[in-house]
C-alpha cells in the first residue's frame, strides 16, 4: 500500500509543480492547492500507515485498538490542512486584486514594481 | 584641485562654544599619536637590549584564537614610524583640511588607520594579522574616495580596495596554509620552526600566496598600477599611507616571514625579480611626470621595489640597506609629499611645468624640500646617502653584481632626477608660468615637513651613534645570521661612494635634457602605464558581466524561472544523498486491498484532469474530487479528526475557488509548448523524487518516543479519550493557538485586499474619466472589468507573446 500511497503522493507533487510553474495566474493557484494536498497525503504516508488504528483511549483508559496509529503526524497534518486552506485563501484573494490591478494574468509581465505605462 | 581653500569656511555651526569645541578636539587630535610615539620611545631602551614585549587577550576562545600582539625591535622600529609620521601628518592635516565640511571624516578614518597600522605591525596572532591588515586598505579605500562625488577619486579608491583585499584574501590562505604546517597561529612560534615550513609539500603554494598580498600591498609589478591612482587622496593622506606606512606593509610581511621562507627558490626568485622589476619600472616613469604627487608615487614604487629587493637578497648588508632605506624613505618621502601639499595649497596646483621660484615665497617649505631632496637624491649626510650606499654594497656584493649593481645605479640616476623635478624645478625654476600666489601656508603646514625633513637629515648624522641597536635589532628579525656593519657616514674612498658620485653627476645632466627623453621613450612609457590598468579594467569588466550573465540566468525576475531553479537545485541536491541512504532489506508494508485502490486511482484521475482541464470549473471539481478522496484514505487509516477537517474544509476551498475565480480570466495556455515540455520534465523529476522520498521515509519509519508519551499522558494528565485533539487542544495548544493567529491574519489580509479593491477600482475609473472622455460616460465598473478580462483572455489565446498592455485602451 505505501508503494501506491508514495507513487499518488509523487504525481500530485508533479501535477502541483508544474502548474505553479506556469504563467497564468489561475494555473498557479491551482498548482497551489495541488501542492498542499500533496503535502498532506505525504505527511500522512512517511508517518505511517494502519489500518482502523484510530487513537482513541476507551473509558477504561486504555488503548481501544492493539495497533494505533500514530497522532503525531496527524496533528501536524491538521494544522497543514487549516493552515494550507489559509493560505489558498489569501493567494486566491491577492492574486484576484494583482489581476484587477494590473490587468493582466501573465506572470511574465508581473516583473515591475512600476506602474505599466497606459498607452491609448 | 585642492579640497581646503580659506574662502569656504564652513559656517554652519556659528556658537561659540561649538567652534571652541572644535577647536579643542582639533588640537587633542595630534596629540593622541603623540603620546603613542612618546610610549614607543619610551621603551626603546628595553627592546633595544633584546628584551621583546608581549601583550594578550583572549579573543575567539571557542576557536583558540587569542589577540596577541609583540613589540621587538622591527616592530618597533615600523610602530615609530608610523606613530611618528601620524603626529605629524595629523597636525598638517588640521590646517590642510581647513574648510573641508567632511574633515571629521577624514580624521577619523586616518586615526583607524594609524590604530590598524600599529596593529599590523605588532600583531603576533597571524588572524589578528590580517584583521588589521585589512583593516589599513578599507580605512585607504575610504580614505582615497574622500572626494566621493569625483568619479575618479571613487574609481582609484576601488581599484586600491579591489587590489590589496584580493591580495589579502590570498594573504589569509596563505597564512592558514603556513599555520596548519606549523601547528600554531602565533607569528613568534612560526618563526621558530621555519624547518616545518620548508619541509611542507604545499611550500612553493604558502610563498605564491603569501607574496600575493606583499605585493598587492605594497604596489609591486604587475600590481603597482593602483599607487598612483591612489593619488586621488588628500595630500596628507597621500603623504600617511601611500608613502611612509600602510604601502610598506607588504614589506614588513615579507621582512616578518623571512627567517621561514628565505631559502625557499620560488620565494627569493619571486621577490628578486618583482622588487628589480617594480624599482626600474617605477623609476624610469617617475621622472617623466608632471603632477608632483604623481612623481613622488612612481618614485615610491621604485623605493618598495628596491626595498623587496633588498629583502629577496638577504644578505647582511642587504638587510642592514633595507632597514636604512626603509626609514630613510619614510623620512624623506613624507616629507616631499607634505611639501608638494603645502605647494598645492599655496599655489593651486601641483603641475611643475607651470611652478617655479618658489623658493622665495616660501622659504620653510624650500628648506623642507631641500633637507627630502638631499636624502633621495642620496647626498651626505642624509639617512638617504647612507641608505644608498648600503644597497650598492648589497649589489656588490650579491651573486649576479654587475647585473644588480647596474640596475641600483639606474634607480640612483632616477631618484637624482626626481630629486631634481621635486626640489629644483618648483622651488628655483623659472617663476614665468607661476600662477597667483593664492595665500600663505600658515605654521601647521610648514613645521610637520621642515621638522620631517631635518629628522632625516639628523637620522642619518646621528645613526652611528644612536641607531646602531635599534637597527641591529630589526635586522636580527629579518635574518638571524646577520651582524651589523658600521654606519658611520664616511666609510673611506670605496666603490660605492664612487658610483654614487658618478649618479649624482650624470643624473644632473639627464635631468637637464629629460624632456627629449621623455619624448624617445614615449611608446614604452605609454605601454607601461596603459597595459597594467587595461588589465585591471578588461578583467573588471569581465567579472561584471559574467556575473550579469549569471544572474540573469538564475534571477531574470520571472517567478516560474525562479522556482524552476529552486526545484533543479533542489533535484540535484537530494537525489546526490539519496544512493548514500541505507534501505532496510525488507520492509513490513501493509497489503493492499483492492476497493482502496480507488482512492488512489481517483486522485491520479483527478490530478490528470485538474491539468489538463481547459475550464476553471472543470479544474476547481478535480481538486475537489482530490480533496475528498484524501478525505476518504483518511478515514481508512485510523485518522477521522482529519478526514472529517479535510472534508469542511475542502468544501470550503472549492466554494470560494468558485466564487473568486470566476472574477479571474480563463485558462490561458500562455506559455510555449518548449517551455511546456521542459517544465513537464522537470516537475516529474521532482515528483518522483517526492515519491522515493515517501517511499524510502515510510520504510525507515521509527515509532516515535513522543507519541507514546502521548498515549501514556492523554488520559491521565489532560483528561482526554482522542489522543489528536488532545495533541492539538492541550500539549501543543501554543501551536493551535499560533495557528489561529495565522488564519485570522490571512483573514485580516483578505478582508484589506477586498475593500481595498472596492476603492482603487473606483480611482481607476476615474482617473480614466479625465483621461479619456469618450469611454467615460458609458464607463460601469463590472462591465469594464469583464470586458477587459474578455478582451484580454482573447488576446493571449491569440498570441503568446503579445504585449497586452499595448493594446488594452
Amino acid at each position: 500500500m505505501e508503494v501506491v500511497m508514495a507513487i499518488t503522493v509523487g504525481v500530485l507533487y508533479a501535477a502541483g509543480f508544474y502548474m505553479i510553474l506556469r504563467r497564468s495566474l489561475v494555473k498557479v493557484i491551482i498548482g497551489l492547492a495541488l501542492l498542499s494536498h500533496a503535502s498532506n497525503l505525504f505527511l500522512f504516508t512517511v508517518g505511517g500507515l494502519t489500518r482502523n488504528g484510530t487513537p482513541l483511549i476507551s473509558e477504561s483508559g486504555v488503548m481501544e485498538a492493539e495497533v494505533y496509529a500514530d497522532p503525531l503526524p496527524q496533528a501536524l497534518i491538521l494544522t497543514a490542512i487549516v493552515i494550507g486552506f489559509g493560505v489558498q485563501a489569501f493567494a486566491l484573494v491577492l492574486f484576484k486584486r494583482v489581476f484587477q490591478t494590473v490587468k493582466s494574468d501573465d506572470l511574465d509581465e508581473l516583473t515591475t514594481t512600476e506602474q505599466a505605462e497606459v498607452t491609448s | 584641485m585642492i579640497s581646503a581653500s580659506p574662502s569656504s569656511h564652513s559656517k554652519s555651526d556659528t556658537s561659540v562654544i561649538g567652534q571652541l569645541a572644535r577647536s579643542v578636539v582639533l588640537c587633542l587630535l595630534p596629540l593622541i599619536p603623540l603620546a603613542i610615539t612618546t610610549w614607543l620611545a619610551m621603551q626603546f631602551e628595553k627592546i633595544v637590549s633584546g628584551e621583546t614585549l608581549t601583550f594578550e587577550i583572549a579573543w575567539v576562545p571557542s576557536l583558540g584564537i587569542e589577540a596577541s600582539f609583540f613589540l621587538d625591535a622591527f616592530s618597533l622600529t615600523f610602530a615609530l614610524l608610523v606613530s611618528g609620521i601620524g603626529t605629524l601628518v595629523m597636525l598638517y592635516a588640521t590646517s590642510y583640511m581647513t574648510g573641508d565640511l567632511r574633515k571629521w571624516r577624514l580624521f577619523g578614518w586616518l586615526m583607524l588607520f594609524l590604530f590598524a597600522m600599529l596593529g599590523l605591525v605588532t600583531a603576533d596572532n597571524i588572524i589578528v594579522l590580517f584583521v588589521f591588515w585589512e583593516l589599513t586598505s578599507i580605512s585607504s579605500y575610504f580614505l582615497i574616495g574622500h572626494k566621493h562625488e569625483d568619479a575618479t577619486a571613487r574609481a582609484s579608491a576601488l581599484q586600491a580596495l579591489l587590489v590589496t583585499g584580493t591580495g589579502g584574501l590570498a594573504m589569509l590562505a596563505g597564512l592558514i596554509l603556513v599555520a596548519m604546517a606549523t601547528g600554531t597561529d602565533q607569528l613568534t612560534e612560526i618563526l621558530d620552526q621555519p624547518e616545518l615550513i620548508r619541509q611542507s609539500p604545499f611550500v612553493t603554494g604558502m610563498a605564491a600566496l603569501l607574496l600575493l598580498g606583499a605585493f598587492t600591498k605594497s604596489a609591486q609589478f604587475p600590481f603597482h598600477f593602483w599607487l598612483p591612482d591612489a593619488m586621488s587622496a588628500p595630500t596628507p593622506v597621500s603623504a600617511y599611507l601611500h608613502s611612509a606606512t600602510m604601502v610598506k606593509a607588504g614589506v614588513y610581511l615579507v621582512a616578518r616571514l623571512s627567517p621561514a621562507f628565505a631559502g625557499v627558490p620560488f620565494w627569493d626568485f619571486s621577490v628578486i625579480i618583482a622588487g628589480t622589476v617594480t624599482a626600474l619600472l617605477g623609476g624610469f616613469l617617475a621622472w617623466q611626470q608632471t603632477d608632483l604627487k604623481r612623481i613622488l608615487a612612481f618614485s615610491t614604487i621604485s623605493a618598495l621595489g628596491t626595498l623587496m629587493l633588498l629583502l629577496g637578497l638577504g644578505t647582511t648588508y642587504a638587510v642592514q640597506a633595507a632597514v636604512l632605506f626603509l626609514v630613510a624613505h619614510s623620512f624623506y618621502k613624507g616629507t616631499l609629499f607634505l611639501v608638494a601639499g603645502a605647494v598645492d595649497h599655496t599655489c593651486g596646483t601641483r603641475d611643475i611645468t607651470r611652478l617655479g621660484g618658489l623658493m622665495r615665497h616660501v622659504p620653510g617649505l624650500g628648506l623642507a624640500a631641500i633637507l627630502a631632496g638631499v636624502s633621495l637624491a642620496g647626498v651626505p649626510p642624509a639617512a638617504g646617502f647612507l641608505a644608498k650606499e648600503f644597497v650598492l654594497k648589497a649589489s656588490l656584493g650579491s651573486d649576479w653584481p654587475e647585473l644588480l649593481t647596474a640596475v641600483v645605479f639606474l634607480i640612483s640616476l632616477f631618484f637624482v632626477m626626481v630629486a631634481g623635478l621635486v626640489v629644483i624645478k618648483p622651488f628655483f625654476g623659472s617663476s614665468e608660468s607661476l600662477p597667483q600666489m593664492l595665500h600663505r601656508p600658515d605654521a601647521r603646514l610648514v613645521l610637520p615637513p621642515l621638522f620631517l625633513g631635518i629628522a632625516g637629515m639628523a637620522a642619518g648624522l646621528l645613526a652611528n651613534v644612536y641607531g646602531k641597536p635599534i637597527v641591529a635589532g630589526a635586522m636580527a628579525a629579518i635574518s638571524p645570521d646577520v651582524k651589523i656593519k658600521s654606519l658611520a657616514l664616511w666609510q673611506g674612498w670605496n666603490l660605492p661612494l664612487m658610483l654614487s658620485l658618478v649618479a649624482l653627476v650624470s643624473g644632473g645632466v639627464l635631468y637637464a635634457v629629460r624632456q627629449p627623453m621623455i619624448s624617445l621613450f614615449a611608446p614604452l612609457t605609454r605601454f607601461c602605464v596603459v597595459f597594467p590598468t587595461d588589465v585591471y579594467r578588461a578583467s573588471l569588466a569581465g567579472l561584471n558581466s559574467m556575473t550579469r550573465w549569471q544572474s540573469h540566468l538564475l534571477q531574470d525576475g520571472r517567478l516560474r524561472v525562479y522556482l524552476l531553479v529552486v526545484l533543479i537545485t533542489l533535484c540535484s541536491l537530494v537525489a546526490g544523498t539519496l544512493n548514500v541512504v541505507n534501505l532496510p532489506t525488507e520492509a513490513s508494508w501493509l497489503p493492499l486491498k483492492p476497493y482502496e485502490m480507488m482512492m488512489p486511482f481517483l486522485i491520479l484521475c483527478a490530478t490528470l484532469m485538474a491539468i489538463r482541464a481547459k475550464s476553471r470549473m472543470a479544474a476547481i471539481c478535480a481538486l475537489g474530487v482530490i480533496g475528498y478522496a484524501i478525505a476518504l484514505i483518511f478515514v481508512i487509516f485510523g485518522a477521522p479528526d482529519l478526514a472529517m477537517t479535510q472534508l469542511a474544509i475542502e468544501t470550503l476551498t472549492v466554494l470560494l475557488f468558485v466564487f473568486v475565480i470566476y472574477r479571474m480570466p480563463r485558462f490561458a495556455t500562455l506559455s510555449g509548448r518548449k517551455s511546456r515540455v521542459r517544465d513537464a520534465i522537470v516537475a516529474i523529476i521532482a515528483g518522483g523524487l517526492m515519491s522515493v522520498i515517501a517511499l524510502v521515509a515510510s520504510m525507515s519509519h521509527v515509532p516515535s518516543r513522543v507519541s507514546e508519551f502521548y498515549a501514556n499522558n492523554s488520559y491521565t494528565v489532560a483528561q482526554g479519550r482522542n489522543l489528536v485533539n488532545v495533541i492539538l487542544v492541550d500539549f501543543r495548544g501554543l501551536d493551535t493557538m499560533a495557528e489561529v493567529t495565522v488564519l485570522s491574519i490571512a483573514a485580516l489580509g483578505i478582508v484589506a485586499l477586498m475593500r481595498l479593491q472596492f476603492r482603487s477600482v473606483s480611482d481607476s475609473t476615474d482617473s480614466v474619466k479625465e483621461e479619456d472622455a469618450e469611454v467615460k460616460d458609458d464607463m460601469d465598473n463590472t462591465k469594464a472589468d469583464t470586458e477587459s478580462v474578455e478582451r484580454l483572455t482573447h488576446d493571449s489565446h491569440i498570441d503568446n507573446d503579445s504585449d497586452i498592455s499595448k493594446r488594452n485602451p
